[in-house]
């Protein structure tokens, strides 16, 4: 079974007197369908962990592979690529543009992928309905209460359909109710062969996903390791 | 970056522009002064050329030949040849003449004393006066071969108000001289020779017969050919009074106006000035609003990066909205400055000119304004470290 993601004696240290160091030597291989999470107390290095996984920060020593592809030494571009086509984001506070409805907030997921306009929008309206928002469509996001804002934000991190969604926290900001609907709709994902990456504090997340990933002062502890398929 | 990415782009930064509609129009307000300001500034004082070129029958080919001034101050004699003689130079195309009648006092009656004569000289004129000078009567007609002949007077427009004399009927009359004249007509004002406007003319055969002229013109108008009009007016002196050449003066009033005309424009660089200070103020306004907007947007440019948005790709997104807020302002600008053209030549009755290079110039300058200050917003906004700008919420 090949990995769709991996980090392989992942360092990153931050500069500083002294420097901090987030992650120490991290081994993490995540497969396609794969629902992880990732637990551990404030500052063991977590949303780092989900940063250097998703291309966003690079790792001060170690390697990243993507879809089999080793992404440190790839350029601006190959890596927005990288990201744009085989990762998806999940956020504690939704990052949803203001000023877009729920179709467009989606639809900008995929217009740096270089999806054309008019296939853009049936694609978004796609994905806000598998996330349940059919009746939402026209709405921008102060007229959504805080789960409908997360199935936007998830709409839009799999309108692309990546290999990996990658969420941080992505229940810290909802009642359990609206809580519950989103950890649903995660792990539902996987149904699809999408990997899922976790980074929370929410036990009823981590009940939830498949393998559990614990951390603490930026080294993994304790892994449930991959199950077997 | 193919041309629907670049669309997109364009529909993004307008998107996000009405999102912020008060801070939109705030910012686009100074480029939008300045560009007024300098559209407004071009297009009257081209306004005002076109009404000079209308006055001037757009050549500017009218000579004027005068036998300068006798002791008293009052237009001395030109010869009677002169006239002739000039009509004969190959590029003349029409030539006129006009006599001074010295001492001549126009009053409403008779029992208006001589002393209260407004001002206002008298002329012996030819039929062809109005042909030449590119004048008109505002009422009546004006003189003819006939009327020339009997003691009818045409008055200029100043010299009418004057009068009191809006109208011209059949029992109008003035006092010119001794005996009463019938008013055939009133002038429009004649702009290239404004002495006609406080002027009675009566024709040469009446001022020889009844004022004693004695057939002399005092002044003689001439267009020439307009690519002839010097070589004509180097002759002019010779011709006009070949004893006396020293004596005649020719002069062209076309290029007297056309220096006053320049005169009252002078402060069209000093307004343009302006413009391009508020327009830099503009720009520099247009800098600070996009560099506010990349540290309150943070967020967003994590987000768009996590997305995939490559740095050239969420630089170009603030260059965009950048150029596009000034192209806003430069357009009201634009449009502000044309209207003001527009009220100003209406108001002063000139015909309405908006030059397209000043517009296009307008244009060009606010959108070159809008890029050069989007440069360092776009800069700091592409450099901003995806991870970093996710943090801030």
């Amino acid at each position: 079974m090949t990995a769709i993601l991996e980090l392989d004696g992942v360092f990153k240290a931050y500069p500083g007197e002294p420097p901090v160091t987030a992650l120490a030597a991290v081994d993490l291989k995540i497969h396609l369908a794969e629902r992880a999470v990732v637990l551990g107390p404030s500052g063991s290095g977590k949303t780092t962990l989900l940063h250097v996984a998703g291309t966003l920060e690079r790792p001060s020593r170690g390697r990243v592979t993507i879809g089999g592809q080793e992404v440190s030494g790839l350029s601006d571009a190959e890596l927005s690529a990288v990201r744009g086509r085989r990762l998806g984001f999940v956020f504690q506070h939704f990052h949803l543009l203001d000023h877009l409805d729920a179709v467009q907030n989606v639809a900008l997921g995929l217009v740096y992928t270089g999806t054309p306009a008019r296939d853009r929008r049936a694609t978004a309206i796609d994905a806000l309905d598998r996330v349940g928002l059919h009746r939402r469509l026209g709405h921008r996001p102060a007229q959504l209460s805080g789960g409908e804002r997360q199935r936007v934000a998830i709409a839009r991190a799999v309108a692309g359909q990546p290999d990996v969604v990658l969420a941080d926290e992505p229940t810290g900001n909802l009642d359990s109710a609206a809580g519950q609907q989103i950890i649903d709709l995660l792990a539902g994902l996987a149904d699809d062969g999408t990997a899922i990456v976790v980074i929370t504090h929410d036990p009823a997340v981590a009940a939830a996903m498949d393998r559990r990933v614990a951390m603490q002062d930026g080294r993994i502890v304790s892994d449930d390791g991959p199950v077997s398929q | 970056m193919s041309r629907a990415g670049y669309t997109s782009l364009a529909l993004g930064a307008l998107l996000g522009l009405r999102a912020r509609k008060l801070r939109t129009a705030l910012s686009g307000l100074g480029i939008a002064i300045g560009i007024a300001a300098a559209v407004a500034v071009l297009g009257i004082s081209a306004s005002s050329r076109a009404n000079l070129l209308a006055q001037l029958g757009a050549e500017g080919n009218l000579v004027t030949v005068t036998a300068g001034q006798s002791f008293d101050g009052s237009p001395a004699p030109l010869p009677l040849t002169a006239q002739p003689m000039i009509a004969r130079i190959p590029p003349v195309e029409s030539v006129t003449a006009i006599g001074y009648v010295p001492g001549a006092t126009v009053r409403r009656t008779a029992a208006v004393p001589a002393v209260d004569s407004g001002g206002i000289s008298v002329y012996a004129a030819q039929p062809g006066l109005l042909g030449t000078l590119g004048g008109g009567v505002a009422a009546g007609t004006f003189l003819n071969a006939a009327t020339a002949r009997y003691p009818a007077v045409v008055l200029g427009a100043v010299a009418a108000q004057t009068l009191g004399i809006a109208r011209v009927g059949p029992a109008t009359q003035v006092y010119v001289d001794g005996r009463y004249f019938a008013v055939i007509g009133i002038l429009r004002p004649v702009p290239l020779v404004p002495a006609l406007d406080e002027a009675a003319l009566v024709g040469f055969p009446a001022a020889d017969a009844l004022l004693g002229l004695g057939g002399h013109p005092t002044q003689i108008y001439l267009r020439a050919a307009p690519d002839q009009v010097q070589p004509v007016v180097s002759v002019l002196p010779f011709t006009a009074n070949p004893a006396q050449p020293e004596g005649v003066q020719v002069s062209l009033p076309s290029s007297i106006l056309a220096a006053r005309a320049a005169a009252r424009t002078a402060y069209a660089g000093l307004f343009l000035g302006l413009g391009a200070v508020a327009v830099l103020v503009g720009g520099v306004g247009i800098a600070n609003i996009m560099v506010i907007a990349v540290l309150e947007r943070r967020a967003e440019i994590g987000l768009r990066r996590a997305l995939g948005a490559t740095r050239r790709r969420v630089g170009l997104q603030f260059l965009t909205e950048s150029v596009l807020l000034s192209a806003l302002g430069g357009a009201a600008g634009v449009l502000a400055g044309a209207a003001a053209t527009a009220g100003y030549a209406v108001a002063s009755g000139q015909p309405t000119v908006v030059p397209a290079v000043s517009v296009a110039a307008g244009f060009g300058i606010a959108l070159g304004t809008g890029a050069l200050a989007g440069v360092y917003p776009a800069a700091r906004a592409a450099r901003l470290a995806p991870a970093e700008a996710l943090r801030a919420t």
